[in-house]
């Protein structure tokens, strides 16, 4: 098949899984997620909380292994080679999980020495250094702030040099101005050639990634670029600004074909999957005071639309 | 497939991670020390299963010689002190009562008369007898003593009136601590109760430690293997053990003079697989425990009967058998006999093979349900 396709061999996909399934006891965590991510991409993972996503990345890191379905991470079976894919992922933990009694730079020693660095104390020095951690390299991780907790576990997950890194909401918690830093640092490492698999709650972080993958509840229900999960989930919204919005927010929460009315300020966004009974809907509503204008549906706005989804789903 | 290997590098990494920490935490750090430390000063000076120059009032209605001979060779035996003169039965009892005397020494009035009359007069010894520990050496150095007492009073024709010998001549030679010397018992079994004490809470604490803060699912991430975590964690504290048995020989030399006849090779060889066993089954906890706490709690079920059914405290063949099954399961009982025998009874290693080999069965067992427990953690 690759002969076929040179532009675009299989073994481009850094992660190419289908079907594969988690269950804890009779809970079904991930359900038959099907993924592909290419090599330099920057691979958005969102939804709810509990929605498996942790899960499903401890399954490509060789954490645990899937109870059902195939694929393989960097070209080694997520079910038999995890010792390899170990070698060559680098693994951020949702929780900062490096040793707070140890300093910033006995937590890269200790890693580099697990993984084997030849080389190693030029290796801690460079990482502490491209970081900006080279004058905190004593202190202990334990007193560090988010940001630079942050910043040190991606030091520690860079220093071998992983081929994948997977970070497991690697911004909750830390300011703007750290999270635009630690985006443009997972820019600068893609162009690189590095592939970068984040999980997230802010749309803004989701908006700067390649591509997107939408999960709840075990099931992934949309994937694609930006516009491709726009375009797919079908949604149309307008806003409204004028007086008494709280009123008219609950006017319209009352109206069927009316899926979400949410509040931006002194705006209200209302979205909804049938452009045309929604346009109706709104003509009845709408009276001079109010200024209604169609805009293009926001990434949250689609994603609350999916969630509400399936949750119909499973009740 | 890539086939689970043992690499130095990633074992080692985990060695020095655990001593820095170890050095970090300055709580644990003292309690490896302190525990050897307490336990010495506690069970190496407070504790005597020999106690002597204990409280007793004296009941005499005879002042005659006789009865002041008993008195002084009851005082010289050193296990009266007799506080007190108790004028009346009443006062007496009262005084028994209060606990302010163990003993009441009653003497009665015709005792010199009746005595020289050849007709065995009764001197009534009343005891508190709430803990027969305390009060049983003292029971039989009595019984010992009347039969040589008189024997300086009694001369020329009195002398019939000795204490005849019996028909067989008990020759008693108390081997390997003649002098009934608590210490020489206690300290070297400390070094058992110490390592149970320390060893098993700390592992478990370490690795459960690993689990509580999320860092053991980082280094699950990583290419480590479970056998390097494990090993890795056990070594640092291995050398704790170390320190603390050397702690304890050299205290239980210098400070209590423990007669020490044996090899410490042997010994310091022999105690690897004890320390060994108790880290094992601190890992096994930890497998099962879900936070500190828990762990902490579980090594308290592993402790108590080990301190207590091992022979430690104890004499091991005064328990009934179903508690001598259990101590017999339990390797500090084994370790207790190893290190006994090595100090005072000079042991070689043919000796000590019967109790060794229960150790090592133990700690082979220990291991392959850590091992196995802990693989399945995150899985």
């Amino acid at each position: 098949m690759a002969a076929h396709l040179p532009s675009a061999p299989a073994d481009d996909f850094v992660i190419d899984v289908a079907g594969v399934t988690k269950r804890f006891g009779d809970k079904t965590v991930v359900n038959g997620i099907n993924l592909q991510v290419r090599r330099g991409e920057i691979y958005g993972f969102l939804g709810p909380n509990g929605s498996g996503k942790t899960t499903f990345i401890r399954m490509l890191c060789g954490l645990l292994t899937p109870d059902a379905g195939t694929g393989t991470c960097l070209g080694y079976d997520v079910r038999t080679q995890q010792a390899e894919i170990k070698r060559h992922v680098g693994y951020m933990t949702q929780k900062f999980s490096y040793y707070e009694d140890l300093s910033i730079r006995e937590n890269l020693d200790f890693i580099a020495r697990i993984y084997a660095i030849p080389d190693r104390a030029t290796v801690v020095e460079k990482s502490l250094e491209r970081l900006g951690l080279q004058n905190r390299s004593h202190q202990l991780a334990g007193q560090l702030s988010g940001g630079w907790k942050q910043r040190l576990a991606l030091a520690a997950c860079l220093i071998h040099a992983p081929q994948l890194l997977l970070l497991d909401e690697p911004t909750a918690g830390v300011d703007p101005k750290a999270r635009r830093e630690f985006w443009d640092h997972i820019h600068q490492l893609t162009a690189d050639g590095l592939t970068v698999l984040i999980t997230t709650h802010y749309m803004d972080e989701a908006e700067r990634c390649h591509r997107l993958a939408y999960l709840a509840y075990g099931n992934l229900l949309t994937r694609g670029t930006l516009d491709e999960v726009l375009t797919a989930a079908k949604l149309s919204t307008w806003t409204v600004v004028g007086p008494n919005l709280r009123v008219l927010a609950d006017q319209l929460r009352r109206q069927p074909g009316i899926e979400q009315v949410v509040a931006f300020g002194t705006t209200l966004h209302v979205s909804g999957r049938d452009a045309i009974q929604l346009e109706a809907r709104i003509a009845q509503i709408r009276t001079p005071a109010h200024q209604w204008t169609r805009v293009r549906s926001g990434l949250e706005d689609v994603f609350i639309s999916l969630m509400d989804d399936a949750q119909d789903n499973f009740s | 497939m890539n086939p689970p290997r043992f690499t130095f590098h990633r074992f080692w990494a985990i060695v020095l991670k655990e001593f820095i920490q170890m050095k970090r935490d300055r709580v644990t750090f003292g309690m490896m020390i302190g525990i050897p430390l307490m336990q010495l000063i506690i069970f190496g000076f407070a504790i005597n299963a020999d106690p002597k120059h204990l409280p007793a009032a004296i009941r005499s209605a005879d002042q005659g010689p006789f009865a002041r001979t008993l008195i002084v060779a009851l005082k010289n035996s050193g296990y009266f002190n007799l506080v007190r003169e108790a004028p009346t039965e009443s006062e007496a009892q009262r005084l028994l009562q209060l606990g302010d005397v163990q003993f009441i020494i009653n003497i009665p009035e015709d005792f010199s008369r009746r005595l020289l009359r050849g007709e065995r007069p009764t001197v009534l010894i009343e005891a508190d007898a709430t803990d027969p520990a305390a009060v049983g050496p003292a029971v039989s150095a009595t019984r010992a003593l009347a039969e040589s007492v008189f024997n300086r009073d009694l001369p020329g024709p009195l002398s019939r009136l000795r204490a005849k010998p019996g028909p067989v001549d008990f020759r008693i030679h108390a081997h390997y601590n003649p002098e009934n010397i608590t210490q020489y018992n206690i300290v070297p079994g400390l070094m058992g109760v110490v390592l149970t004490m320390t060893m098993v809470v700390i592992t478990a604490l370490a690795i459960t430690r690993e689990r509580e803060r999320g860092t053991m699912e980082n280094l699950l991430a990583t290419p480590v293997r479970p056998f390097e975590v494990m090993t890795g964690k056990i070594l640092p504290y291995i050398a704790v053990g170390y320190v603390q048995v050397t702690l304890i020989l050299l205290a239980a030399h210098f400070i209590f003079h423990v007669p020490m006849v044996g090899s410490f090779m042997l010994l310091y060889g022999v105690s690897l697989f004890f320390i060994a066993a108790n880290l094992a089954m601190g890992i096994t906890f930890s497998t099962l425990a879900k936070n500190q706490l828990q762990a902490v709690q579980m090594a308290f079920f592993f402790f108590l009967p080990s301190i207590l059914l091992s022979g430690f405290m104890f004499p091991f063949r005064g328990m009934p058998e179903w508690a001598q099954w259990i101590g017999t399961c339990l390797p500090n009982t084994h370790f207790l006999r190893i290190a006994r025998g090595i100090l005072l009874k000079g042991n070689g290693i043919a000796e000590i093979i019967p109790e060794l080999w229960p150790l090592l069965l133990f700690l082979t067992v220990a291991m392959t349900i850590g091992v196995k427990r802990y693989r399945q953690t995150l899985d």
